[in-house]
């Protein structure tokens, strides 16, 4: 399964109301709303009829469940059970135990709330439950922060979910729908992942499928197994040596399933709604384009538009947006960047001691190509919130293209104030606590 | 006249109760047609005490919802012996998910009972101690102030006897334990300010909460039975005796849990709403000696240098449950 989807959308990457030719059935004609991502999202979700929706606040996560809530409260979305839950290892538990009792159950969380959960999130994908769960991406601490990065869904990556980032707004509400009917056909639970504040708090022109249309796209649950008074069934029980391999292999062939469900969903959402959303992956202005930024989430908006600016300077430029990062689309990847002299690969995340964490997958997929992409840089941006901004983009494909870049960059990095802080450590061994120092030293700059 | 209740004093007691009493009252294990829902073949040592009183909860739970009930197990003893892949000794529907989640897996399953209108289907959490005072207590006590409809079962056998007996919340004062080994100045667990969970339960008002031991069988299976008639959070701590851990022989299960209520250290009783409404009295008040002595797990207390203080101080805590829960009473009862 290798073709990479290469989607003409318009230049803000967002296929315009009517512009789609794809699907048997011209939809109706979509009603347009300014709303905010999160309230989008609620409505969404409870478009797809979950039974059990467990909460636990977290920000930016929490005007998702607020909303939700409120549908509940009001008999809009029923039969439905709020549950407001002592903490986010509780809120996931109870999806587990709704989910293997035949409910369809939903979630969403953030950062903290995301590893403290970790492991029920792990058990929920041992178990094989269609759970789905909004993760509105966040900086893990400490320092606490709780701004967007993607350093917590990241640190899930091995859990066994599925895991699928939202470019933008209406991305994510029509993930959310194809996340229920691809979590219910393999028995796999899915997180969406949604940058926090950048799209949760972010007010956009959404249309929200109709009741009916999502009905028509996501039929009812129907569990692998359910615990059942009339047909007993033990569920999570012991596995040793003898089995457990096998066990954990199958989660990997889940996987490699799904990474041909995906963009079979996203084709059925494509006719039924008339939006390319979701897939593996896209491509933009990749055709001959000698150097290929890859990167997933909302930045994706930001590097079309430098790539368009600097195409018009004449450089051949294009990118890939990553939707989904677990399963890791190795085929598509490959195709994608197959033709390209250099990868320019921008993460909201990484990992300390080695450096970035799509670039490794990304690294590994191309390993196999005959003609490697000559030169591949990571670039590690945004951190806890801090901007990407054109500028910063501009000049940093600049330097790639020129070859100019490290292996590992960090966008944006202040080396003096990290200079400043080496030298402190090295002179005292009671240096003080380096957040705090940092701070201070900014403060003393005047830039606070 | 006032008609005198018949009283069990001792275990096989309900073979002779039976006899006196009308069917619909005789014990659920003396019922050929039981559930038997933890059936034989499990893993469990000789004179466990767990696997006694599950047997009889789980029964007694299947009984009282005509066998619609679903079970959520914690991770421990329990779920280990009677699941080992791909054997199961469950006969009812049941679901492992991880150490301290069971009553918030119990409360998604019986939210998801609720919105599909099953309300004849009831939920019964299981934990040992371990997951139910110290890593399970976050969920169990919002499942408590939610009062999610589940019946939450703590088989107590004061230590993670799973993992090799260490030292829980649950651990009494003085016993030895691989994490409080008998050495040292104060050989033993700490002193500490103990962690009463059925108070603690007793504390969210929750419409029921009692204590049990598997010394009185029928006592455990009438509170089962009750608690079953009732909706909303319900929970029920079980003293299980684990000879394993409490280095005793497995033929003195039973005696030693009747001698922890005997003695006082081990108060059972029944509360409804934060109100207690019932105890269960002493009939032949044992010193804390008589309890202590046959368990290797307090053996430093006892032998060539005895700690005389040491068991004073736990007959102190087990005259204070005795003052506190008015646990004899000032007239002879016979």
């Amino acid at each position: 399964m290798s073709e990479q989807r290469e989607l003409e959308r318009s230049p803000n990457g967002r296929v315009e109301p009517g512009e789609h030719t794809r699907g048997p059935a011209a939809p109706r004609q979509p009603l347009y709303r300014q709303l905010e991502g999160s309230r989008g999202v609620a409505e969404a979700v409870a478009r797809c009829r979950p039974e059990v929706v467990c909460a636990y606040p977290i920000s930016p996560q929490t005007h998702i469940v607020e909303a939700l809530s409120a549908l509940v409260k009001s008999g809009e979305l029923t039969p439905c059970e709020f549950i407001n839950v002592e903490s986010e290892f509780g809120a996931m538990s109870v999806a587990i135990g709704a989910s293997a009792a035949g409910a369809r159950a939903y979630t969403a969380t953030a950062s903290q709330g995301l590893l403290y959960m970790a492991e029920a999130v792990y058990n929920a994908a041992g178990l094989g439950l269609p759970i789905v769960m909004t993760v509105a991406n966040r900086a893990i601490g400490a320092p606490i922060n709780i701004w967007n990065d993607h350093s917590d869904s990241m640190s899930q990556r091995d859990s066994g979910w599925i895991q699928l980032y939202a470019e933008d707004n209406q991305e994510a509400l029509d993930l959310h729908i194809q996340a229920f009917r691809l979590a219910e056909e393999l028995s796999v639970p899915v997180m969406v992942c949604m940058d926090g504040f950048v799209l949760t708090h972010a007010y956009e022109r959404l249309t929200v499928p109709s009741q009916q249309d999502v009905d028509a796209f996501l039929p009812p649950y129907t569990p692998r197994q359910v615990l059942d008074p009339a047909d007993p069934v033990s569920i999570g029980a012991m596995v040793g040596p003898e089995a457990f391999t096998e066990v954990r292999y199958l989660a990997h062939v889940k996987q490699l399933q799904a990474e041909r469900a995906i963009p079979q969903v996203a084709e059925d959402f494509a006719a039924a709604f008339g939006r390319d959303s979701g897939g593996l992956l896209h491509t933009y202005r990749c055709d001959d384009a000698e150097t290929i930024v890859v990167a997933l989430g909302s930045v994706l908006g930001t590097i079309k538009d430098t790539a368009d600016d600097l195409r018009e300077e004449g450089m051949r430029i294009g990118v890939v947006g990553l939707t989904s990062f677990r399963p890791f689309p190795a085929d598509a990847i490959r195709a994608a960047l197959s033709a390209a002299r250099r990868v320019v690969i921008v993460e909201r995340a990484f990992s300390t001691g080695i450096g970035g964490i799509v670039s490794a997958d990304v690294w590994n997929a191309t390993s196999g190509l005959r003609q490697r992409p000559a030169h591949g840089y990571t670039v590690i941006a945004g951190l806890g919130g801090r901007p990407i901004t054109k500028a910063s983009l501009r000049r940093l494909f600049v330097d790639a293209v020129a070859d100019r870049l490290e292996p590992l960059t960090f966008l944006d990095l202040d080396r003096d104030l990290v200079d400043r802080e080496l030298r402190r450590m090295g002179e005292r061994r009671r240096s003080g606590p380096t957040a705090e120092n940092l701070l201070r030293d900014i403060d003393g700059r005047g830039r606070l | 006249m006032a008609v005198q209740q018949i009283k069990f004093y001792q275990t096989g007691s309900f073979v002779v109760g039976n006899r006196l009493l009308s069917p619909e009252q005789r014990a659920v294990q003396a019922d050929p047609g039981r559930a038997n829902a933890l059936t034989c073949g499990h893993r469990a040592c000789q004179g466990c005490g767990e696997a006694l009183g599950a047997r009889y909860v789980v029964d007694t739970a299947l009984r009282a919802a005509s066998n619609k009930v679903i079970a959520v197990n914690a991770t421990g003893c329990l779920e280990v012996f009677s699941t080992p892949y791909p054997e199961t000794s469950w006969q009812l529907p049941w679901l492992h998910s991880l150490f301290g989640n069971a009553a918030a897996v119990a409360t998604g399953v019986a939210a998801a009972q609720r919105v599909k209108h099953r309300d004849d289907v009831r939920v019964l959490a299981q934990g040992g101690d371990g997951g139910t005072v110290d890593i399970g207590f976050a969920c169990l006590s919002g499942m408590f102030e939610r009062n999610d409809d589940v019946l939450y079962v703590c088989y107590d056998n004061e230590a993670y006897m799973n993992t090799g007996v260490q030292r829980s919340g649950a651990t009494p004062p003085a016993a030895r334990t691989a994490t409080t080994q008998a050495v040292g100045s104060d050989p033993g667990n700490l002193f500490g300010q103990g962690k009463n969970v059925p108070l603690i339960a007793l504390a969210h008002e929750i419409p029921y909460v009692a204590t049990a031991t598997v010394a009185e069988l029928r006592d455990l299976e009438a509170k089962v039975q009750y608690a079953m008639s009732l909706r909303g959070a319900r929970y029920l701590h079980v003293l299980v005796p684990c000879p394993l851990g409490w280095g005793s022989d497995s033929s003195e299960t039973i005696r030693l849990a009747r001698l922890a209520k005997e003695s006082g250290l081990f108060p059972v009783f029944e509360a409804e709403r934060g109100e207690i409404t019932g105890v269960s009295k002493i009939r032949r008040q044992v010193p804390v000696e008589e309890y202590l002595q046959p368990q290797r797990r307090y053996a430093h207390l006892f032998g060539p240098s005895p700690r005389p203080e040491v068991v004073a101080r736990l007959q102190a805590r087990a005259d204070r449950n005795i003052e506190r829960f008015g646990l004899i009473d000032d007239e002879v009862d016979n």
